[in-house]
């Protein structure tokens, strides 16, 4: 049934079913800091499951908080991102935040024609229109996030413009407030300035450290990433641990002395650059 | 993006504003640029000794610190003046980039912060405060933590000196760990404070010597007063002030429907909070109960003779007097630019609020403490006419929906304003 709405659908790819891309072209780039006008949960306790995940939360009512949303891809894209992660963390929920409507409507299209074929699959992954600089709050609880991605962000080169980038200093306190202790940022671009950038804002944060090589060998979703992202040739990506934020956390102790003496000594960041694998190796995209 | 537009005239009409010494030392009054200060204690007005001639543009935000020894004022001429009260100088001229929207002072009186329009929050360290004689000392503010590009409406420490609490225009409060060193950045969030359906206008903390940690208040546009446990971020109570009180007829706009809560003043126990309501000719007066954790009406205070609606309100811990201003600059009424109106409610105390029948009264003019001349120094004249009032109330309307309320309402953001409301009448 599915298929046959599908094929009577000219955004949708009549031999896949998948939405077109081309039908959901959209503005490159967009003003993060303009105003919004979509809806916005009051509260994380507001934030309906059962439109995004159906089959784990059949009725609005029925939600009582027992799972939530571990990971969250900031400026999602189109999505290829979430949906390899999918299969590799089944147990895990996810979103996507993605600021162009058109975008994200594309994204929930092609979640929906995954499940649609997969029955079973893809019911961990979701995506919403937003502007992640001025409501994650709105969407998650403090410690709640695992793992926070933030891949090939816009760069806005422009000096003015630096307070536009995802990744900066301010920012990070909210980052560090979603996820919980020991959860992972990972950013990745393929502008050297903007990797220079994020790594400086990370390393100066108080609240995040470096993950150390090991950790990031054994991390499966550092290999993951260096084949689901759909924009760039080569990148550079960092990979940081927030540390707690509760009462006990040695920031608070010494009264943010952190960067003044030395932040984290010995605790390098890691950041390394690898080559893209050549286009035709990407995932097949509709 | 929250581009200021000089040439709009109605976003130049300022609210007046009033701050009272803790000690009941000192009541100050900004309207427009113009700040005005009476000594209570001596009964006289105070000099303002400031070399570079005061503020050039609209005083947003005004306040004692704990200790009385210092005041803030700051605007959108984009200073931040840190008056000693003693002597009255300005001892320290801070430049901020963007327009000030809201200033706080530490409880020990060592950093002052300010936010400006922006969404950034600076701190400035005023610990030397070794005041060398007739010198306004240069300083800069050092950004420590960003709402994001949205108006920063008001910045308030909590009573044990551990947060920082600020409120925007976006619903949301947030609760900063004040860190013992804060120029290196305020990272640590301890909550968010998310409820509001609307801008949070004004927030204020209830504490006694039963509860040191205190509870914080907030009041919105969605025409709620709240209370929070700041600590965990979690709503203890939401006191619908719109649907009790008779407010001046609307005019069938939609700000009218809901009228916007603009400042909040809690007795020194915290027993009893002052509601001040756009539209409302008058105040609203809540009881809070610390042990329940519950805020309920316990009497609309109304004020004979004129058609006061204050703008702006504050008491001292030490007097049982509530201070109330209503006015505004930059108005376009042919008597004069600006208007302020002073008036007082005694009986704003502990015991007040323990007796059933609140004993509050609003003062006529000769009996305000001060008297006459008080009231020639913080209004800049002592009789108001009566058209001034409504051309007051609606221009501090307008300025008010300009500053604070988005440009347009989506569909969605329509229906669940309506819905809001509904929710309203739901729990009456
Ligand atoms: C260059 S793309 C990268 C997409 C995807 N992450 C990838 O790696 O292929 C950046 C995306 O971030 C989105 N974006 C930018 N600012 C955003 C914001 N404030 N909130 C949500 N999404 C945003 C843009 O619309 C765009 O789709």
């Amino acid at each position: 049934m599915m298929e046959h709405e599908a094929n009577a659908n000219p955004s949708h790819s009549k031999t896949t079913g998948l939405p077109r891309k081309r039908f959901y072209r959209a503005r490159a780039h967009s003003n993060p800091l303009s105003d919004s006008h979509f809806p916005i949960p009051v509260s994380p306790s507001q934030v309906d499951y059962s439109v995004h995940y159906p089959q784990l939360f059949p009725s609005p009512d029925k939600f009582d908080g027992s799972k939530s949303i571990e990971f969250a891809d900031v400026g999602c894209g189109f999505g290829g991102l979430l949906i390899s992660l999918s299969t590799v963390f089944p147990e895990s929920l996810m979103i996507g935040m993605e600021l162009r409507d058109k975008v994200t409507e594309y994204v929930k299209e092609r979640i929906l024609a995954l499940r649609a074929s997969n029955p079973g699959q893809y019911e961990n992954i979701s995506v919403v229109r937003t502007n992640s600089m001025k409501y994650i709050p709105n969407y998650f609880e403090k410690g709640q996030l695992t793992k926070m991605f933030f891949l090939f962000p816009d760069p806005h080169f422009k000096e003015k413009n630096h307070r536009r980038r995802v990744i900066n200093l301010h920012l990070l306190d909210e980052y560090a407030y979603v996820l919980r202790e020991g959860g992972i940022i990972y950013t990745m671009t393929d502008v050297e300035e903007l990797g220079v950038w994020m790594n400086s804002c990370l390393k100066g944060h108080p609240l995040f450290e470096a993950v150390t090589k090991e950790e990031l060998e054994a991390d499966p979703v550092v290999k993951l990433l260096s084949t689901a992202t759909e924009e760039g040739q080569k990148w550079r990506m960092l990979n940081l641990v927030p540390w707690n934020s509760g009462p006990s956390c040695p920031f608070g102790q010494e009264g943010g002395g952190a960067k003044k003496d030395g932040n984290g000594e010995g605790k390098e960041l890691v950041e390394f650059s690898l080559h893209f694998p050549p286009l035709e190796h990407l995932p097949p995209f509709p | 993006m929250e581009e200021e537009n000089d040439k709009n005239p109605e976003t130049t009409v300022a609210p007046a504003l009033i701050s009272v010494h803790p000690t009941h030392k000192f009541v100050s009054a900004a309207v427009g640029s113009d700040l005005r200060v009476f000594n209570l204690q001596e009964s006289c007005v105070v000099t303002l000794a400031d070399e570079s001639g005061g503020h050039k543009d609209s005083i947003r935000a005004i306040r004692y610190s704990a200790n009385g020894q210092l005041f803030v004022s700051a605007g959108d001429d984009k200073l931040v003046k840190i008056w000693a009260t003693d002597s009255w100088r300005c001892i320290y001229s801070v430049a901020s980039e963007k327009r000030v929207s809201a200033v706080g002072i530490s409880n020990d009186g060592m950093f002052v912060c300010f936010a400006d329009k922006f969404g950034v929050m600076y701190v400035v360290d005023i610990e030397d405060h070794n005041v060398e004689d007739g010198v306004t000392v240069i300083k800069k503010g050092v950004p420590i933590l960003s709402h994001y590009c949205s108006i920063i409406t008001r910045l308030e420490f909590s009573p044990d000196g551990r947060f920082i609490v600020s409120s925007d225009r976006d619903f949301k409060i947030r609760v900063t760990v004040f860190p013992k060193n804060p120029v290196n950045g305020a990272h640590e969030i301890q909550s968010f404070c998310l409820g509001h359906t609307e801008f949070v206008s004004c927030l204020t903390f209830v504490g006694s010597q039963k509860y040191p940690l205190g509870l914080l208040v907030s009041g919105s546009g969605d025409s709620t007063v709240r209370l929070w446990d700041h600590t965990s971020g979690s709503l203890l109570d939401t006191c619908y002030v719109g649907a009790q009180a008779e407010f001046l007829p609307s005019d069938g706009k939609e700000e009218d429907i809901l009228p916007a809560v603009t400042d909040l003043c809690a007795t020194p126990d915290g027993s009893l909070v002052a509601v001040a309501i756009q539209s409302l000719p008058g105040l609203m007066l809540l009881r809070c109960n610390q042990s329940s954790k519950t805020l309920s009406v316990a009497k609309v205070v109304s004020i004979p003779g004129e058609t006061f609606i204050p703008t702006s309100i504050g008491a001292a811990s030490s007097a049982p007097v509530l201070w109330m201003v209503m006015g505004a600059s930059g108005l376009h009424v042919s008597e004069s630019a600006s208007l302020a109106r002073v008036r007082g409610i005694s009986g704003f105390s502990t015991s007040a609020s323990e007796s059933l029948d609140l004993e509050t009264l609003v003062l006529e003019d000769a009996e305000i403490p001060g008297g006459e001349l008080l009231l020639q120094t913080l209004q800049g004249k002592l009789s108001i006419g009566k058209e001034a009032f409504s051309a007051a109330a609606e221009a501090v309307k307008t300025a008010m929906r300009n500053l604070l309320i988005k440009k347009q309402y989506s569909a969605e953001r329509r229906e669940f304003r309506k819905r809001g409301r509904n929710d309203m009448k739901g729990k009456q």
